[in-house]
Order: C-alpha cells, then sequence, then structure tokens
C-alpha cells in the first residue's frame, strides 16, 4: 500500500560537511496505513544505480533527530508518522553526481497483529539537482 | 420516521488523501458532513501524529473539537492498535498491553470517543482486565470482527463468553462487513490480472469463490493450472475471506455498537458489488442495531498502480446507498 510514494519525487541532495561532500539523502514516507513506533522498523534497505548500500552507511532522521538503523530498533519513544516525509541519509563520501539516478527502497516493518513481517519495496529514477 | 441506524465515515476511507496532505482534516469532516454523515471515526493514530509513542499536540486536540462542534458531528471510535509486538524478540507483557489499552481509553476519553475499537488479535484477558477503567471512562472497547474471523470462529466465540463472564458492558464487537463478502470483488481481479494472473486462473478463481469451493482446493487446482507467483496470492485471498451470514450477528447485537461499512468499490448504480448491504442493513434492523454503520474504503490499495484514486466519489457513493437502504426520508423541492 502506498508503494509507489515511499520515495519523494523532491529532495534528493547532497550533504555537505565542513566543505566536504560526507554522502547524500532522500525523502521517504512510511508505505502503511498507519505510523509506526520506531523500534518496529527493522529495515530500511537502499540501493544506488544498482548498488546496495550497507545498513550501517545508513542514517533515518525525523524532526531534528537521527539515528542508525541499529539504533532505531530500541527507540520506544517516537515514531515514523502516518504519511510523514522522513529523511533517510547514505553515508557516502564523495555523494553522487549531479543528474538521474536510480533508487531502491525497501522497508521491513514489524507489525503486531500480522503473522508475517512485510517488506515493501519500490524503485524510481531521481534527479539530483546540479 | 424515526431512523435508528446513523450514518458515519471512518476518516480511513480518507487516507489515499491524508496521507499525501491533499486533505485536511477540516476537508475530511466538510466532506461528511456535506453527506450527512456526521459520525466521525477515526484511527487515532493516522490522525494525530506522535500517537502512542510520543504526545500529542495539544492544539490538535482543540481542533478536533472545535471541527465536531462546527460540523454538528459526533465522535464515534478512536480505532487503536497495541503494538505488542514492539520490542524486537519479545511480546509485551501482560500488565503492559492492559496500561496501553488504558492509554488508548484516555485518549479517546479526550476526543470525546463513545468507543475505542481494539484489532482481533488482542486477547479477550487483556480487554477485560481493561474493562473496568473504561467503565469510569464511560467508553466500550468494541474488538473489530474482520475476516478472516466470523463470529462462529473459536476465538471470536472465546472473547464473547469472556465478555459475558466479565459482566461488564463496557465489552463488546465492532463487525466489519468485509466478512459478508458474497463474490470475488472486481477491483480484486483486475489488479490480479495487472499482477500477471492469466486469464484463464483469474476467472477460475472467480468462479470457485462464488461456488464456495474450499480454499486449498482452490490453491492446489491453481497450482496444477501451472499458477505460480501471484496465481497463487489470488488463490489464497481465499483463505482470508469468505461469504459469512450477516444473520449470525444478530446473536450478538445486545454488544455490536459500531459497526465497520467495509467496502472495496461503488459503482455508479450505488451498488458494492461484492458486498450484499441489502441483506446486511435488513439484518441490523432486524436486530434493533441503533449505532452507526461508518464507511471504511479499501478500495484505494486495489486501484492505485492503475488509476486515480477518489475516495471522497466512493465514499459518497455508499452513503447514498446507505441513505436508500436504511430509509432515510429524500430531501424534496418542496420540502427544502
Amino acid at each position: 500500500m502506498f508503494d509507489k510514494m515511499m520515495l519523494c519525487d523532491e529532495g534528493l541532495e547532497n550533504i555537505v560537511e565542513n566543505g566536504e561532500t560526507t554522502g547524500f539523502s532522500l525523502l521517504a514516507r512510511l508505505p502503511y496505513y498507519r505510523g509506526l513506533g520506531l523500534s518496529m522498523i527493522e529495515d530500511i534497505g537502499l540501493g544506488v544505480d544498482g548498488e546496495p548500500v550497507a545498513r550501517e552507511d545508513v542514517r533515518f532522521s525525523v524532526r531534528g533527530r537521527s539515528w542508525t538503523l541499529d539504533e532505531l530498533e530500541t527507540v520506544y519513544d517516537d515514531r515514523w508518522n502516518f504519511g510523514e516525509k522522513a529523511t533517510v541519509i547514505v553515508k557516502r563520501p564523495g555523494g553522487l553526481t549531479p543528474g538521474a539516478h536510480k533508487i531502491d527502497i525497501a522497508v521491513r516493518m514489524r507489525v503486531s497483529y500480522l503473522p508475517f513481517v512485510p517488506t515493501t519495496k519500490t524503485s524510481r529514477e531521481l534527479q539530483l539537482a546540479a | 420516521m424515526t431512523i435508528d441506524i446513523k450514518r458515519g465515515v471512518s476518516l480511513y476511507s480518507f487516507q489515499h488523501e491524508t496521507f499525501q496532505g491533499k486533505m485536511s482534516l477540516e476537508d475530511c469532516f466538510k466532506t461528511c458532513a456535506d453527506m450527512g454523515a456526521l459520525g466521525i471515526e477515526i484511527i487515532g493514530e493516522q490522525t494525530f501524529w506522535g500517537w502512542p509513542e510520543a504526545t500529542v499536540d495539544e492544539t490538535k486536540i482543540d481542533e478536533w473539537h472545535a471541527l465536531i462542534k462546527k460540523y454538528d458531528a459526533t465522535a464515534v471510535s478512536h480505532d487503536f492498535m497495541l503494538d505488542y509486538k514492539r520490542y524486537k524478540g519479545t511480546m509485551m507483557a501482560f500488565d503492559e498491553q492492559v496500561a496501553s489499552v488504558k492509554k488508548d481509553i484516555d485518549f479517546g476519553a479526550r476526543l470525546g470517543m463513545k468507543y475505542i475499537r481494539a484489532l482481533v488479535s488482542i486477547a479477550p484477558e487483556v480487554l477485560v482486565a481493561a474493562a473496568p477503567y473504561a467503565e469510569e471512562k464511560d467508553i466500550k472497547i468494541l474488538i473489530e470482527v474482520h475476516a478472516p474471523l466470523h463470529f462462529d470462529h473459536p476465538w471470536i466465540i472465546r472473547h464473547a463468553e469472556a465478555f459475558e463472564k466479565s459482566g461488564s458492558d463496557a465489552l463488546g464487537f465492532l463487525p466489519d462487513m468485509g466478512m459478508f463478502l458474497f463474490k470475488f470483488p472486481p477491483v480484486w481481479k483486475e489488479r490480479f490480472i495487472r499482477n500477471g494472473v492469466p486469464q484463464k486462473i483469474a476467472d477460475y478463481i472467480e468462479t470457485a469463490y462464488e461456488d464456495r469451493v474450499l480454499s486449498e482446493y482452490v490453491i492446489l487446482n491453481v497450482r496444477e493450472m501451472g499458477g505460480e507467483g501471484p496465481s497463487l496470492g489470488m488463490a489464497e485471498t481465499l483463505r482470508h475471506n469468505a461469504a459469512y451470514e450477516p444473520k449470525r450477528m444478530l446473536d450478538f447485537m445486545h454488544r455490536i455498537h459500531n459497526v465497520h461499512g467495509k467496502f472495496y468499490q461503488m459503482d455508479e448504480n450505488l451498488v458494492e458489488p461484492s458486498i450484499p448491504y441489502d441483506e446486511i442493513v435488513k439484518v441490523l434492523k432486524q436486530g434493533g442495531y441503533k449505532g452507526y454503520i461508518c464507511s471504511e474504503y479499501e478500495g484505494n490499495r486495489w486501484i492505485e498502480d492503475a488509476y486515480e484514486v477518489d475516495s471522497v466519489e466512493q465514499v459518497r457513493r455508499q452513503q447514498e446507498m446507505l441513505k436508500g437502504l436504511i430509509g432515510e426520508p429524500t430531501p424534496t423541492a418542496i420540502a427544502a
């Protein structure tokens, strides 16, 4: 549900810290009809131009706070809200080149009432402004 | 003429629009009021960011009450989830589950709700333990009877027995009309075909559903027809859906206080092709039901891959249908 809306068209950009490009970020929404407490976000898998990103290189950020995916597993006091655009950060020295990049995203979430752990995926070409 | 059955809308129906920020909370209220559907049901955490792990902005609660007043609406139900798998690898302890339900009772009360909806996976003991607190707050906890469960399922019977034994009238049921799936929904079939199910297999599954063939036989037959992936997925929907009898609600009517008017599509003739609403409303009237039927549009997820979703028009059609079935007088130019 909302699969195609997981990736936002806008918001793909490089992250520059102290004059150095350390990675890039994009905006993503939880593909679900409700929000979820962060401890129930089991994984956010990313791929860039067909190349998988390592789990430890991903950071998740909402409303000014950010966590590694391992840290998320024990965050019990905050949420990824319904329809909320979270910033997903990828550590990658040099960032991405301007132009089109194919982004794959997969979110695995633990939903109490489901007898399985669903993963929702989508893929789209996003533009990084020059 | 007194109309006992009242019309409402679960704002879940507009999730496609609210997810994208295309409809605000006030847009939802105005849309419902325009349809004369004055009962409002929500999934609390969908409407109120932060709930339940973090605090909800007080101004949002104020806005809710202002909208209820402005549109002369009634707060019907806060549907809560109870995430008992919040801790990875460990089920939430019983006492914490009860405390969590009490928190949702408080939240429902803050919103002026009469009911809070419990998901069917929640254990009866948890609800029974929370019932005295619900009584104090003048809230009823209604467990949602939702496909693949139904009123004759042992798990629901267990709930019913526990509710009767508790002696509390704060415990009840909220039937979801999706359990009365008399035909295979056309929007499901079309989506499965788009996902790659061969026409021949899709036709077979649809017919087998109408013939009430046991799901396990259908799955086996689809395998033998060479079906895989999406074909098996389509066949497996038969495991989770069935045409239970609306009249089975009658034995439980004293504990049924709210109804989910689940629907997958409303055609231009104001008919839901897979759920027999005429029969359903007849049974509810027979049982003396006096609560709301809250529209719950769930078609968006079946068409969003190929079509523009128009939840408002779909809900409007269902409300028109309900008006007719309930027997609301149609306003005429003379009456106006």
